[in-house]
């Protein structure tokens, strides 16, 4: 393999890892902060003992975010340092602006944890507001990072030389917005899925016990309120950004919908595989005009194709099918939440059929994977570029060889450190069951998060 | 003072903060490990108590210095990020253990020991590698062949220069953790775990004095621009000799609190922060310059005058909008009796 395979490989690995802990970094400070607030309105101590165990659940996996992140910083200057010193001259804001957020965190994180029975519930309600708020900042920023490689702007090269370099017009490009919101409200439905799934599987092992299954089942009613508002802004918002890829990299769209020729009136191939030799997605379900209604909101839209681009321009074509993936999943959960909602709320059932309650054990982990799908399609379906049709990729990797080990010791280390996760999160929670928090009376004992 | 001049201030100055910061927090987790077994004394207690809040705060700044580093400097990016991957790659390695296995002793308690032990381990490693960066930067350990830069590990690794740098890095992580855990359990008014490391620091200062001269001794054939130079800044030296025997001396003062224990711990450690400012003010200067001598210099990495402009920008509203946090943070942790005093730290 030669080493642009391989730097690509472990870059990818190192951020397909981050961006689980990361993803559930940002959407669990919100459920923790719903919780807090239910729990001054309702003063129902189920709450404080919700927020109090999420907290826990969070610290751990910041403990991986943490590092998996320094890893991640560092290792665009180790892998990829042409596409660094374009960054530095010309997008190094979001870079710096993350730091703060990071600061942000890190300080109310541990204040939050560590000094929760010296602080009044204010204060409290104050530090977890800023934890949530740091953690969802250093996503936006990121992520505005991402944008910029996908819609360059404030800056040009002229025989090899960066010029007329404009920081904020770098930090403000066009997809910015849409970008950093998608990756925001995905991550807070994530968030609360993957809460929900845990409640609802609680709830089918712990149906003999009244208490725990009234306390499941209130976590879990708030992850599906949660989780129903943030996938309906997440499909809102994705169509935003399919109909950006329209404008600004089409190649990538027509990758993600298989689509070769040029053409007005252009159909939505749903499923199927995207097949090179005879220009067509085989198996796919066409729906008529829908693709050009979707990317400009008119059948007459004209779509551009592959065959518009000389073909090394060309993504990998397997995009199609992450694209479909990580779509079809957000409407399956759009689907389970609006069910979820009539059922209970419209017609006043309270227990949930054995059916919904498998699917919504599943909506987690499956949100987890949209996320991995959306980030390897935005990030594959870029190639060959790394900054859009201004620097490829293959001009940016490090000139060092030798990868292959690297990639091997950190691909060791990831999957250590998921082992090691799983095991300390079950072993404490199963140290720590619920019912001697839920039989504790005196908030500040039961909140003391440091036991 | 030039823009250049302004953006490597501030990245020594992150790199100063770091220093102190990670040296204590390293330290600390080694001592923690060191101490496991002694329950009496507290001295874990103790390590663990100033460590578990502030681990993360103190990661967040060697994102900082590479942060920094890039945007200020993105000329010398490229260089230090191609020469710097196999090293800086063992310190990632290195550092996810540490950080990851730090967080889980403290919630699995049965298994803490073991945890502990990887990493207090981990941990002290870490410093060792991270400051052989220094000494790639003083020259000769990278080679260009067809325009390629490669760091020349077997140079590097059989150089006593190398060598002098662990030795330096290990021992003071050592010391100044101590001699701050020192101060910590006098605040706390935990008199055993004070002795115990009143002690190690006692012993461990001379050896990280020992250790820093050793340095100057094998850069002067190593690195003899930087040594000339360094001795131009001999105020500065002989200055931060003086404040350690003042540290020596407070440790042998009496106690202000007390009667059985001897010794002014919080001048020790505002004393030896001082000692370590004017090295590395001597040793940043002299350094100037160059970046990496004799490829880069600070000219010649530097970023785009409008970048720099906005970052210096971001720089002051960041400042004016975190302050108020950290001097909260502060509070809580370092003054609050209820804090200091509580007997479950994790
Ligand atoms: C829970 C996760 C999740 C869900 C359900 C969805 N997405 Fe998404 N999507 C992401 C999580 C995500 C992501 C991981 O956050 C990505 C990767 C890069 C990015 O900017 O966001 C992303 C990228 C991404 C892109 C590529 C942007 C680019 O390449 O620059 C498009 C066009 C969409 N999404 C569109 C959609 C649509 C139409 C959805 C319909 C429901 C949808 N996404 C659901
Ligand atoms: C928002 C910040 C991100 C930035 C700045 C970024 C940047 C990059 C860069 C520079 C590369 C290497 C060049 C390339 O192959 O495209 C890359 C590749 C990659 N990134 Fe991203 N990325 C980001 C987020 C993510 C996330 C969160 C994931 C999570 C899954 C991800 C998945 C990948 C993958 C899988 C590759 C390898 C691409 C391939 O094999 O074709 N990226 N990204
Ligand atoms: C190339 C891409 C990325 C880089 C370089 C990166 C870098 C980092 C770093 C350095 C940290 C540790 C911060 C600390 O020391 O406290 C971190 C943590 C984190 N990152 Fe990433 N990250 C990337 C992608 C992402 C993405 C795409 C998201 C959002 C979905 C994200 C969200 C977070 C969160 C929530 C944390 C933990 C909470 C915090 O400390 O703020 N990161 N990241």
């Amino acid at each position: 393999m030669d080493d642009l395979i391989i730097a690509r490989s472990l870059f990818g690995t190192t951020m397909a890892f981050h961006i689980i802990f990361a993803t559930l970094g940002v959407g669990i400070p919100l459920m923790i902060l719903c919780a807090e607030l239910l729990y001054q309105k309702t003063k129902d101590h189920d709450y404080a003992v919700m927020a109090n165990r999420w907290t826990k659940g969070l610290a751990v996996l910041l403990g991986v975010a943490i590092p998996s992140g320094t890893i991640a910083g560092v290792q665009l200057s180790l892998l990829w340092p042409g596409f660094m010193e374009v960054i530095g001259k010309v997008m190094a804001l979001p870079f710096q602006i993350e730091i703060y957020a990071f600061f942000v965190e890190a300080l109310f994180m541990s204040i939050y944890v560590y000094a929760a029975d010296r602080i009044s519930p204010a204060m409290r309600i104050l530090s977890v507001t800023l934890v949530a708020l740091g953690a969802s900042a250093s996503a936006i920023l990121i992520t505005n990072v991402h944008a910029f490689e996908g819609t360059p702007a404030g800056f040009r090269i002229e025989n090899g030389e960066i010029v007329d370099v404009d920081p904020w017009a770098a930090f403000f490009n066009p997809s910015f917005f849409v970008t950093a919101g998608h990756v925001t409200v995905s991550a807070f439905m994530t968030g609360a899925f993957v809460i929900a799934s845990i409640a609802a599987y609680k709830m089918l092992r712990d149906k003999k016990h009244e208490r725990l299954y009234q306390f499941h089942r209130k976590a879990l009613m708030l992850a599906l309120a949660v989780g129903g508002i943030f996938s309906i802004l997440t499909a809102l918002n994705g169509h935003e950004s399919a109909q950006l890829l329209h404008k600004y990299q089409p190649e990538k769209l027509a990758a993600a919908e298989g689509l070769f020729e040029t053409q007005s009136h252009a159909p939505l191939a749903i499923g199927g595989f995207t097949d090179r030799d005879t220009q067509s997605v085989k198996w796919a379900i066409e729906i008529p005009w829908a693709l050009s209604f979707l990317a400009g909101d008119r059948f007459d839209t004209v779509v551009k194709g592959l065959n518009d681009f000389p073909e090394e321009w060309w993504p990998p074509l397997f995009v199609h099918t992450l694209f479909n993936a990580m779509v079809g999943i957000g409407m399956l959960l759009i689907f389970l939440s609006v069910t979820g909602f009539i059922w209970n709320k419209a017609m006043k059932r309270t227990d949930f059929p054995r059916l919904f309650m498998w699917a919504v054990i599943a909506s987690g982990p499956l949100a987890v994977l949209s996320v991995e799908f959306g980030w390897i399609f935005a990030c594959t379906g870029r190639q060959p570029w790394v900054i859009y049709h201004m620097m490829k990729t293959e001009e940016a990797v490090t000139q060092t060889g030798n990868l292959a080990i690297l990639f091997i010791l950190f691909t060791v280390i990831y999957v250590v450190l998921s082992v090691a996760v799983v095991l300390v999160l079950k072993y404490y929670f199963r140290r720590h069951p619920i019912i001697n928090e839920l039989d504790r009376h005196s908030y500040n004992s039961a909140n003391h998060i440091t036991q | 003072m030039t823009n250049e001049l302004i953006a490597i201030s501030v990245l020594w100055g992150f790199i100063f903060i770091y220093a102190v910061m990670a040296t204590m927090d390293f330290g600390a987790g080694f001592w923690s490990m060191v101490y496991i077994n002694r329950e009496k004394t507290k001295a874990t207690n103790i390590a663990n108590r100033y460590l578990s809040p502030t681990w993360e705060v103190t990661n967040v700044f060697i994102v900082a210095i590479v942060v920094a580093l890039v945007s200020f400097f993105p000329g010398a990016t490229f260089l230090l990020g191609t020469v710097l991957l196999i090293p800086g790659s063992i310190i990632l390695l290195l550092l996810a253990i540490r950080s990851a296995f730090l967080v889980f002793a403290h919630i699995a308690k049965e298994y803490e020991k073991v945890l502990t032990y990887v990493s207090g381990i981990s941990g002290i490693i870490i410093p060792a590698f991270l400051i052989s960066v220094l000494p790639i930067t003083h020259g000769g350990f990278i080679e260009t062949i067809d325009g390629v830069a490669k760091l020349r590990m077997d140079k590097l690794f059989t150089s006593p220069h190398e060598y002098a740098f662990i030795g330096f890095a290990i021992a003071s992580t050592l010391f100044l953790s101590s001699l701050l855990l020192a101060d910590y359990s006098n605040a706390a008014n935990e008199l055993d775990a004070y002795q115990v490391y009143r002690r190690d620091a006692l012993f461990l200062g001379p050896i990280s004095l020992l250790m820093a001269l050793f340095i100057m001794l094998t850069m002067r054939s190593e690195a003899a621009w930087l040594y000339e130079r360094m001795i131009d800044y001999l105020p500065w030296l002989i200055g931060s000799v003086m404040m350690f025997a003042i540290a020596g001396i407070a440790l042998f003062l009496p106690s202000t609190k007390y009667t059985t224990v001897k010794g002014k711990p919080r001048l020790a450690v505002v004393a030896i922060v001082i000692q370590y400012f004017l090295a590395s003010y001597a040793y940043g200067k002299a350094h100037l310059p160059y970046m990496i001598y004799p490829n880069v210099t600070i000219q010649s990495g530097f970023t785009h005058p409008n970048t720099f402009r906005a970052l210096f920008v971001s720089y002051i509203v960041g400042f004016v909008i975190l302050f108020p946090g950290f001097i909260y943070f502060w509070r809580l942790f370092m003054k609050d009796k209820r804090y200091l005093q509580s007997n479950d730290p994790s």
